[in-house]
This record gives structure tokens, C-alpha cells and sequence, in this order.
């Protein structure tokens, strides 16, 4: 709701979330999916790093609405 | 039973754009497209059409409702009956807002028709139905008898089916209900369904989409801010953020902060184990890691705070809420681009 009220206001926004499927039902359009509930933005900073990167490259993208983006592996 | 009509002052036979500025009045009977209404009807009078010029409505919103509000409970209708507004916001705003206070104030039944992009679809609030019609004037032939069907089941009291069965436009909410078959063998006819081409669904999709603003063009050049629904606070939780059930979001400042140290901050969200994000709260607000690409000149600048609630058990209407709030801060501050977390 936040990230679509948000949008809603025109300010592009990446959702890191582990429940991506809930997400896109409430209306979020750019969403990363995170490794887990209790740490959305990953253990290490390496591994937030990647987290980060790959929110802020789904930023810089065109996306259709409710799109879900992986990490890659 | 009794019906009251409601029209802008063109429908109405007051005038056009040079009548718009006519204040709420009364006529007897049908008029104009209630005449046509009035035919579909059955066991059902209009005994009054209400009429208020479009801008009149739009410039003196509390007024017009407070007048139209009193003629229409003078009225003593079961039910009223709005537009069709076709296409046209002004009037469809107006038709919304008087259908959702009778129902509101007055607790009359009411419906209002205009197309589904109309903005005054919102303003109803779910509390009046919305009868979708065409954008324009061409499709009144085919608007009047459903309105007449639905303000039939309106005036008679008896519970209303889902929307496609009674022909209103989705309220934004579900409602339990027995079926006759039971899950499986309803899957299994969606299936069927969708194998031979028609796909279906018990489920509505929401209808509230909001289309993807553009890709930051240069995040070099951005202004990134840090929002979260996982419910990290400083320390001690100094406002007492509720661990469910939010009642608010919280702005905390960024200033001069590289991270988020554990012991300096924590999540209070009731949803989930916080241990994790406790040992290390930027696995919530990744703090460090974007101080980290500001540094090194990938992100233009870290908005100076950041927003905090808990995401669970917060009612949608409080949720959108938060957002709009926060979003307008945003907005005022120039952020370009946020990184939300969630659970």
C-alpha cells in the first residue's frame, strides 16, 4: 500500500520484500524479492549489496505493473 | 414506493454551461432522462427530481449537499437515484457525494451512474453503488433500465448479490458467502473454463491500479529516500510505534548517520522474529550499504530521514493513508526515488 501510494505521488519505488506474490496484489509495481521475512536486505553487507544494486537497477528500468524481479543467482 | 432523481442543471432542463452556476432546487416528478427511468420502473414513483449546476456543486460542495440533503429527506424516498453522468467528472463528483451522504447521514439507499473512469466513482466510498455506463450521453438507452433494476433491489431492501450479477461496479471489498459447490469443484470449472478459452475468476483483481511512474533517468543525480514497513525505530521505540495495528508512520532522522547500529536501533513489527534484524538493523533500512553508494557517487544523495511503520494488521484505508502522507512529504522534500522494505 505504502509502495503504491507512493508511486501514486509519481515517485518511482522498489519494494524489497520476501512475499512478492502479496506485493503485487496490493498494487506495487517494481518489487524485488528479499531472502527472507527477517531480513529483507540479506545477513552480510555483500549480500546487501546485491540487494541494493539490483533494487536500484529496477529503478532505472521501464517496468510493466506488478513486476517481480529475482535475485540472480 | 418512492424514488428521488438527481441531475445536473443540463439533464435537468435548466440550461448549460451559463446554468452550471444554479444552486440546488426542486422539481415535481420526472424530468428529462428520469423520464425514461420512470418508464423502467416498477412499483416505484419518482416523486421529486433534485437538480444543482455543476460548478455551483463544485464550488459550494458543503452547502449544495447541506440543501440537497434536507429536500431529500423532506422527500421520505427508499431510495435515490443519481445522474447517469456519463463521462463527465464534474457531474459524476456530484452524483457521488450526494449518494454517499444520503446513504451516510440519511441511511436512504442510493446509486449513482456514470462510467467507470469517472472520477466521482472513488468518491462513493463503497457506500453508494455505482451503475457503469458508457462515456457519453449516446449510452442512456442502455443505463436507464439497469438503474431502474438496481434501484428496484435497493428500494426493496433485499440483499444485494456480487456486482457482474447485480450490475454495479465493484465496491473494493469482499463479502462471505455459501456456494453451492464446494472449492475443488469450482477450480476444477475455472479450469475447464480456462482450457476452453475463458478464463475466470472468483477473485477480483484489484481495480485500484496505479501505472508505474517512469525510471529514474540518472540516480547519480538522485535524491533516494528509505522508507520501511518492517518497524525499525531507534532504541527503546521513544514513540511507541505499536507492534500491530499501526496507527501511524514516524519520520527519523538520517543526519549524519553511516549506519544503523544494532543497539541504536531495532524493529518493534509484531509479525515476525526480530532477532535478525536486530543483531544488524540495516537488514531492514540498508543504511549502510547506500551511504556506502553515495559515497562512491552511484546515488546522488540519502534523503536526511527515514519512514517507519509496521506493516501488519494495519487496515487498508489506514495503510493508503500512510502512504499518501508520506508521499507528500516526499514530494515537498524532491525525492526522486525510494527503496522500501517490507516483510
Amino acid at each position: 500500500m505504502l509502495a503504491k501510494e507512493i508511486e501514486r505521488a509519481g515517485i518511482p519505488t522498489v519494494f524489497v520484500t520476501s512475499l512478492p506474490t502479496i506485493a503485487t496484489m496490493i498494487g506495487a509495481n517494481r518489487i524485488v524479492r528479499g531472502p527472507a521475512i527477517t531480513h529483507p536486505f540479506g545477513l552480510d553487507e555483500a549480500e546487501r549489496r546485491r540487494i541494493v544494486e539490483r533494487a536500484l537497477e529496477m529503478l532505472e528500468s521501464e517496468v510493466e505493473p506488478a513486476t517481480v524481479w529475482e535475485m540472480e543467482t | 414506493m418512492r424514488a428521488v432523481h438527481y441531475l445536473n442543471q443540463f439533464f435537468a432542463g435548466l440550461g448549460g454551461e451559463e446554468a452550471a452556476a444554479t444552486p440546488p432546487t426542486r422539481l415535481d416528478g420526472a424530468v428529462g432522462p428520469g423520464r425514461g427511468l420512470a418508464a423502467a420502473l416498477e412499483d416505484i414513483e419518482i416523486v421529486a427530481t433534485l437538480a444543482c449546476g455543476d460548478d455551483y456543486f463544485g464550488e459550494h460542495e458543503d452547502k449544495a449537499l447541506e440543501v440537497l440533503l434536507g429536500l431529500l429527506e423532506a422527500e421520505r424516498p427508499d431510495v435515490l437515484i443519481a445522474g447517469p453522468a456519463f463521462g463527465s467528472g464534474r457531474y459524476g463528483y456530484a452524483c457521488a457525494r450526494f449518494s454517499r451522504l444520503a446513504v451516510e447521514r440519511l441511511d436512504i439507499p442510493a446509486l449513482a451512474a456514470m462510467h467507470e473512469e469517472n472520477p466521482g466513482v472513488g468518491a462513493t466510498d463503497g457506500k453508494a453503488l455505482v451503475v457503469g455506463t458508457a462515456v457519453n450521453v449516446a449510452g442512456m438507452r442502455d443505463a436507464l433500465p439497469r438503474m431502474a433494476q438496481l434501484a428496484q433491489a435497493l428500494a426493496s431492501g433485499r440483499e444485494l448479490g456480487p456486482p457482474d450479477e447485480e450490475g454495479y461496479l465493484p465496491r473494493g471489498f469482499r463479502r462471505n458467502r455459501l456456494a453451492e459447490k464446494p472449492g475443488a469443484e469450482r477450480a476444477v470449472d475455472l479450469l475447464l473454463s480456462k482450457l476452453g478459452g475463458e478464463t475466470r475468476s472468483e477473485v477480483a483483481s484489484g481495480f485500484d491500479r496505479v501505472e508505474p511512474p517512469a525510471p529514474v533517468a540518472d540516480l547519480s543525480e538522485a535524491l533516494v529516500a528509505l522508507v520501511t514497513e518492517a518497524g525499525c525505530v531507534p532504541q527503546g521505540n521513544p514513540d511507541r510505534l505499536p507492534t500491530i495495528r499501526a496507527q501511524g508512520w514516524l519520520r527519523y532522522s538520517l543526519a549524519g548517520e553511516a549506519t544503523l547500529r544494532s543497539g541504536e536501533y531495532e524493529s518493534v513489527h509484531g509479525g515476525f522474529d526480530v532477532t535478525l534484524a536486530n543483531e544488524d538493523p540495516n537488514r531492514l533500512v540498508p543504511l549502510d550499504t547506500v551511504r556506502a553508494l553515495e559515497t562512491e557517487g552511484r546515488l546522488g544523495r540519502i534523503h536526511d530521514a527515514f519512514y517507519t511503520t509496521t506493516g501488519n494488521g494495519t487496515p487498508v484505508a489506514a495503510s493508503i493513508r500512510f502512504g499518501r502522507e508520506i508521499a507528500a512529504e516526499l514530494t515537498e522534500s524532491g525525492v526522486h526515488a525510494v527503496l522500501l522494505s517490507g516483510t
